[in-house]
């Protein structure tokens, strides 16, 4: 059923009765051309690619929860491509452009907002930064725009500029970044894949990826094996416990990174700031809520929640740039894993399996590139070739030296 | 979380700095697979979901390092001892 103004209407005349549900519950076939392991955000794009753009339709999405319940349903919805390094520009910026004819392209209301991403830098240095990464984005093709403090004043006046510590100079303004409704993004890609013939398998857990003489066969799972002649691995925050059943070794660890969101309040905050002093970003949902997060935890955890000192960081970083939300309330707050690569940049390559493919690394920034994601993903595994706009994105990088080390921390992957 | 340090007692964490795995042996750089050797060192990690040993910095109190082993599904702690085969012989 294609969703339209005249769905809606004809629903209406029916008291709602007939809306058939998105996506199918299928039983596992014995043998698929294609598994994703994973049915997050990426793992459901990179199956609603292959079928859309490559035509491929025997495909299976295992996913051990269920679809919305990981890391895509768990995030800040932020959509950006603000980056520096040239490795990661044409790869973001690809990922923005496919966001911004998302919904058209998968008929679902993915409330994608393009209201604006601004950093705010707080020192003449700062400035200089700032005004090299537009710089870097500028010589891309993406649009930047380094705002002075009047700027930002006329952008967002409620914020402290006379802070003692971390005094609001400015911010580099990216107009086309902006949110996306986190959930709605997973359930288009689901019911765009299955309406094209992919079966997404939920509450279906790799327990092992078999190989046998250096290929793949399939995957052993806790509703029995399925056999597959290609597998892609886009696990989020497990990946290396999918990966070491085939035997992989990845530069990977796994961290628990919060998310929180307060109480719904009038519209306050026009677009999402950033908070340049230390890692704030927070931006304001169409139910009200202030949607806000920061660092990681700073320790390797699976456990999917966070610790008090994290909570409180975090507070206090919003309390530098925002003390005039400081008696809203908090709603929720919660955690989820994040696949924190050696340089804090994802990977979307071969290995050196016949047929498993990898795609993960996606730190703490995997939403923005959900569709970029799923179409370079899409586009490798169909193939056999690295997309062009994922060049950089190599397993290999680590041992040949070109890594794309966006906060230059090196392989320490708590701080990046 | 609390880590009991071995010289100062139970103490919050955030007293401590985390740096990553423990028992991490540095390569020899002479060594014939020197290059493949130095890259797993700096940038494979296990990556346990369970038990896990880690190095920890007390760096708002003894500054010593110790090495910390915790449940990453619960973060619950099992032991700590110093880093240090010195310290750790003479803490005995």
């Amino acid at each position: 059923m294609k969703y339209s103004i005249f769905s809606l209407i004809h629903q209406a005349f029916r008291q709602q009765q007939d809306w058939k549900p998105a996506w199918r519950e299928p039983e596992p076939k014995r043998e698929y051309d294609i598994i994703i392991i994973g049915g997050g955000g990426h793992g459901l794009a990179t199956a609603y690619y292959l079928a859309k753009e490559h035509g491929l339709r025997n495909i299976a999405v295992v996913e051990k929860g269920y679809i919305g319940g990981g890391s895509v349903g768990r995030n800040t919805t932020i959509v950006r491509s603000n980056y520096q390094e040239p490795g990661n520009i044409p790869f973001y910026e690809w990922s923005l452009k496919l966001w911004e004819g998302l919904e058209q392209d998968f008929n679902y209301n993915a409330m994608m907002s393009q209201r604006g991403v601004l950093n705010l830098y707080h020192s003449d240095s700062q400035r200089d930064e700032y005004a090299r990464r537009g710089n870097a984005m500028m010589m891309h093709g993406v649009k930047a725009d380094l705002l002075d403090r009047d700027g930002v004043r006329a952008l967002v006046p409620f914020l402290d500029f006379e802070n003692g510590r971390f005094p609001i100079q400015g911010g580099l303004l990216q107009k086309r970044g902006g949110t996306a409704r986190h959930d709605a993004v997973a359930w288009g890609f689901a019911r765009g894949a299955d309406s094209r013939g992919v079966d997404i398998l939920q509450n279906t857990e790799v327990k092992q990826i078999r190989v046998e003489n250096g290929r793949t066969i399939g995957v052993e799972t806790n509703r029995g094996f399925i056999a597959a002649k290609k597998i892609g691995l886009a696990a989020a925050g497990n990946t290396t416990r999918v990966a070491e059943t085939a035997g992989l070794r990845l530069p990977i660890e796994s961290y628990v990174l919060q998310a929180f969101v307060t109480e719904a309040i009038k519209p306050l905050i026009p677009c999402v700031v950033t908070f340049g002093g230390g890692h704030f970003y927070i931006s304001q949902s169409d139910k009200g809520g202030l949607v806000f997060g920061a660092s990681l935890d700073g320790y390797t955890s699976y456990a999917a929640r966070g610790n008090l000192p994290g909570v409180e960081d975090t507070i206090e970083e919003a309390m530098a740039i925002m003390p005039g939300i400081s008696r809203v309330r908090l709603l929720r707050h919660w955690g989820g894993i994040m696949d924190m690569s050696m340089d804090g940049s994802p990977i979307i390559d071969k290995t050196h399996i016949d047929g498993l493919y990898l795609n993960c690394g996606w730190c703490y920034g995997g939403f923005k590139a959900t569709p970029g994601s799923g179409w370079c993903f899409a586009h490798l595994i169909a193939t056999n070739e690295t997309h062009p706009n994922a060049k950089a994105l190599r397993l290999d990088r680590f041992a040949t030296g070109h890594v794309i080390d966006e906060s230059g921390t090196g392989a320490q992957p708590n701080l990046h | 979380m609390r880590i009991k340090c071995p010289y100062c007692g139970e103490r919050d964490s955030q007293e401590l700095s985390f740096l990553g795995q423990a028992d991490l042996v540095r390569p020899d750089p002479d060594g014939t697979d020197a290059q493949q050797a130095f890259h797993d060192y700096v940038h494979i990690r296990p990556n346990p979901a369970g038990v896990n040993r880690e190095l920890w910095l007390h760096a708002h109190g003894c500054r010593s390092w110790i090495i910390v082993e915790r449940n990453t599904l619960t973060h619950a702690i099992s032991s700590v001892e110093y880093a240090s085969p010195r310290f750790r012989e003479k803490a005995q």
